[in-house]
């Protein structure tokens, strides 16, 4: 009984992360357009700034409340980084044909996986520390570490975060409205670029952010953008790109599924993912929760 | 008026024959004056050119952006590293011929669930799809050698009657092995060049056009880009079937998305809206990537930023803005 | 003899009725004009008959023969083709493959990959015909995507055409497009009609072109039917030209 406590909590700690890098992957696509291919990489990178800072921040003697709070600083500099590679990388090709989005945006994911490998290195970058100063809990006669239940606490809070922001913010109105119709909205005087730059930010903060919190528990390692994009988007084929609703089921239903894979057929888990996401597709391409 | 309109002009097929053979001819005669090293090089170059010339089909001609054609390219390279494994061939010929099928089943497999979809969601499935090939081959690892890959040694060519044992067998094999690749490459050049401007490779590129007016055109849209799809991954899994002899060696590697990037990147790089850029792209990238991995550790991020560069400023590639500078100087030299 | 029967066919966007319980008939071998104001829905009804929407209810008869839930692959088969409204065309390949790809597709041949297009004398000879019959001979080698607006609709009638189908549907084949072109486009499909080859469907908002060329006159008001007659007999109701003229016509 227990074990199948901690088998949900793992799922659950599992989607939350998922849920942050494929809602941010939707959100962008929704408003834009466009399919971010360097998105894992940009969670990748959340890492590794992340643990790095909290690094830095543990050897100068900072305590461990403090570290924490790097977390979203982390997320925030990959927010920044989308700042700056929208206008200038992604704007000149919204009225070109799709295939070059998609190979610019490839371009800057081995741009970028590069990138990490020439500051960082190939060693991994951890972050225990903030893990640790979480106290574990009791589930039954098992130890369960605290922290996955924090990570399950920010996926909440960002859905719910991400939620209102669509829904009942002003800004919530102007980023539906222009994914809606783009020029209809600039002729009403939207400045469609700020709109498209912001949505792009919080999508990448949405990255960073996976990638920050999930640091302190698994370590950053070079090739972990790639595994997550791939996952990122089997969760959004499962859940239907440009759905938030779709971001949560869908990853919840890989997360259940990869445990239960881990569990029962460790070989082939990778495969039962992948063959899953080719058969919504076959049945259902805009997923359960997604419009063309 | 209206017969002779009526009739095909052959002036401009001649010269296209004839530049194609002195193309062929140069092609031939250049091991004697590049050395080895160069020579298995552009080996490497004429096998890149067949698989991007396969995925163009796919691209260039029928619409639909593959990111998992590495998956096919794979197909090819393992099934030879299988046969001289599991059933000890190791002729070039059967290689060739038991090799080709297998290609064409995989991507004709993948090529009916992948077709359903246009754009974004096909560009996803294929590189899903291709990712499932990739994970069962490391899990499966006593069968497939896992991340060791699998050797194979060099192959008998013509029927076995050409094999490479002892001394000097080397440089024996790199220069038949070119003249062999060679020769296929001239074939797979043919042959695309017939299809795409068959019935058929009008075809692709009207659904390609317009997809709603084909439909209307009585065209079974479906069908055509599952045979595109067909023939494309058949052309990638011959080249890695010419691959895997020439490497010594295969690896999941080949099999990763990353590895269809690179497939992309060529047609990109030569031009994809074009017949051959993807020849041209081919070769060309074969000496950059080969240049730019010896000269620096963080090629990929040098690829990146080429590529951003590429789509940027240059997104008809090689071949196109040549193509489209020639058509300048054309105009200019009528005005003058 | 009836080519194409619709019977009660209904078509329902939210609130607006696009078709109203349609009883549409075509004779074989007639030039017929689909005219009304715009949201009549005519472009609805030609939808419905080629495949394009699907009916909430009603059948579609092509010689006795019922079509309703046939596809579009299916219809063009038995011998339905339609120009569009907007143009659309094949912009990346010439004139003259615009015009052969209808007759390959038509003859089975599309698939054939080991034989160049060019070199089928059957195709070709005949897609210089249909260009001749349309004045585009002498563009045969220009890129579609770079013909004037006038020639891409010449061009466009003249793909659907090439299909040399029993019933052609034609929607605003001559809206944006100058006289010269329009009397050569409507000259092209009244010939091949009176030659008995094609029957065909006109929708037009140019009255002239509409009672010069038809041999019958069918009008549309919010869906129904409002009139269906001769040339003559329309311009003898009143009624039916203040609607489409605005004022009754003088003898």
């Amino acid at each position: 009984m227990a074990i199948l406590i901690i088998q949900i909590l793992n799922s659950l700690f599992y989607a939350s992360v998922l849920f942050l890098i494929a809602a941010g992957l939707s959100l962008i696509f929704g408003v834009m357009r466009i399919v971010n291919m360097a998105h894992g990489s940009l969670y990748a990178v959340g890492a590794f700034v992340t643990a790095w800072l909290v690094g830095r921040a543990v050897a100068a003697g900072a305590p461990v409340a403090l570290a924490a709070l790097l977390i979203p600083v982390g997320a925030a500099v990959v927010a920044l980084i989308g700042a700056i590679i929208e206008p200038l990388l992604l704007r000149p090709f919204y009225r070109r044909a799709e295939e070059y989005q998609l190979l610019v945006t490839f371009g800057l994911l081995l741009i970028l996986e590069d990138g990490m490998r020439f500051f960082w290195g190939g060693l991994p970058l951890t972050a225990d520390p903030i893990m640790d100063a979480v106290p574990s809990i009791h589930i039954g006669n098992l130890i369960y570490p605290g922290y996955y239940l924090v990570v399950i606490g920010v996926g909440v809070l960002a859905a719910l975060a991400l939620w209102l922001v669509i829904y009942r913010t002003r800004f919530g109105v102007l980023l539906r409205a222009t994914s809606q119709d783009r020029r209809m909205a600039s002729a009403l005087g939207l400045n469609v670029g700020l709109v498209y730059v912001s949505a792009f930010a919080i999508g990448c903060f949405m990255a960073g952010l996976g990638g920050a919190i999930i640091v302190p528990s698994q370590a950053a390692v070079l090739g972990m953008g790639i595994d997550a994009l791939v996952l990122a988007f089997v969760v959004v084929v499962i859940g239907g790109l440009g759905s938030l609703q779709g971001a949560l089921v869908g990853a919840l239903i890989v997360s259940f599924v990869r445990t239960a894979g881990i569990q029962f057929f460790p070989e082939i888990e990778l495969a039962v993912l992948y063959l899953i996401a080719a058969l919504v597709l076959l049945v259902k391409p805009t997923g359960l929760f997604g419009s063309a | 008026m209206r017969a002779d309109v009526a009739q095909i002009s052959y002036r401009p097929k001649l010269m296209l024959a004839v530049a194609a053979i002195l193309v062929l001819i140069a092609l031939a005669l250049l091991p004697s004056y590049i050395g080895l090293y160069q020579t298995q090089l552009l080996t490497y170059g004429l096998i890149a050119a067949i698989a991007a010339l396969g995925f163009n089909l796919l691209l260039g001609y029928t619409g639909l952006l593959s990111f998992g054609h590495s998956a096919f390219f794979g197909v090819g390279a393992y099934s030879v590293a299988f046969l001289l494994r599991y059933a000890e061939i190791h002729s070039m010929e059967l290689y060739i011929a038991l090799g080709v099928p297998i290609a064409a089943i995989a991507s004709a497999l993948f090529g009916y669930i992948c077709v359903r979809h246009t754009r974004i969601f096909f560009g996803i499935l294929t590189l899903a799809l291709s990712q499932v090939l990739y994970s069962l081959v490391l899990s499966f690892f006593w069968v497939t050698g896992g991340t060791d890959g699998l050797r194979v040694a060099r192959p008998t060519l013509l029927a076995g009657m050409i094999t490479f044992t002892g001394a000097g067998s080397f440089q024996r094999f790199i220069e038949a092995y070119y003249y062999y690749v060679l020769a296929i490459f001239a074939v797979s050049v043919a042959i695309m060049w017939v299809i795409v401007h068959s019935p058929f490779g009008k075809t692709l590129q009207a659904i390609r056009d317009n997809e709603t007016r084909a439909r209307f055109l009585g065209v079974r849209i479906r069908r055509f880009r599952w045979l595109s799809f067909l023939i494309s991954g058949t052309f990638t899994g011959l080249a890695g079937i010419l691959w895997v002899p020439l490497n010594g060696l295969t690896t999941p590697e080949v099999m990763y998305w990353t590895f269809s990037g690179e497939i992309v990147f060529t047609a990109l790089l030569g031009g994809f809206r074009n017949f051959t850029g993807p020849i041209v792209g081919g070769v060309v990238f074969t000496y950059l990537k080969t240049y730019a991995v010896a000269s620096t550790e963080y090629w990929q991020l040098l690829l990146g930023i080429v590529l951003v560069l590429l789509v940027l400023l240059l997104p008809t590639g090689i071949v196109g803005a040549l193509s489209a500078g020639m058509k300048k100087l054309q105009r200019k030299e009528s005005f003058a | 003899m009836i080519l194409l029967r619709t019977i009660d066919l209904r078509k329902q966007f939210g609130e607006t009725r696009a078709c109203d319980g349609v009883n549409f008939t075509v004779n074989k071998g007639e030039f017929l004009s689909l005219v009304g104001s715009n949201g009549a829905g005519k472009t609805s009804l030609v939808n419905l008959i080629s495949a394009q929407l699907t009916p909430d209810s009603g059948r579609i008869l092509l010689e006795d023969k019922d079509i309703t839930n046939a596809t579009v692959y299916e219809r063009i088969q038995a011998g339905i083709a339609r120009s569009f409204q907007i143009v659309n065309l094949f912009d990346g390949l010439s004139v003259f493959d615009n015009v052969a790809l209808s007759i390959f597709s038509r003859d089975g041949k599309a698939v054939k990959m080991a034989s160049l297009a060019e070199h089928d004398r059957e195709v070709r000879e005949e897609s210089f015909e249909v260009l001749g019959q349309f004045g585009l001979q002498d563009k045969s080698r220009v890129l579609a995507g770079g013909l004037a607006q006038g020639e891409r609709k010449l061009l466009d009638v003249a793909v659907a055409y090439a299909l040399r189908p029993k019933l052609l549907f034609l929607d605003e084949p001559t809206s944006g497009v100058s006289t010269r072109d329009k009397t050569q486009i409507m000259d092209t499909v009244s010939s091949v009609v009176r030659a008995g080859t094609v029957t065909a469907v006109v929708i037009e908002h140019d009255m002239d072109v509409v009672f010069r060329y038809s041999d019958r006159i069918v009008m549309m008001h919010e869906g129904r039917f409002l009139a269906d007659g001769t040339p003559d007999e329309i311009r003898a109701n009143n009624e039916v030209a203040s609607i489409l003229l605005g004022a009754p016509l003088s003898a």
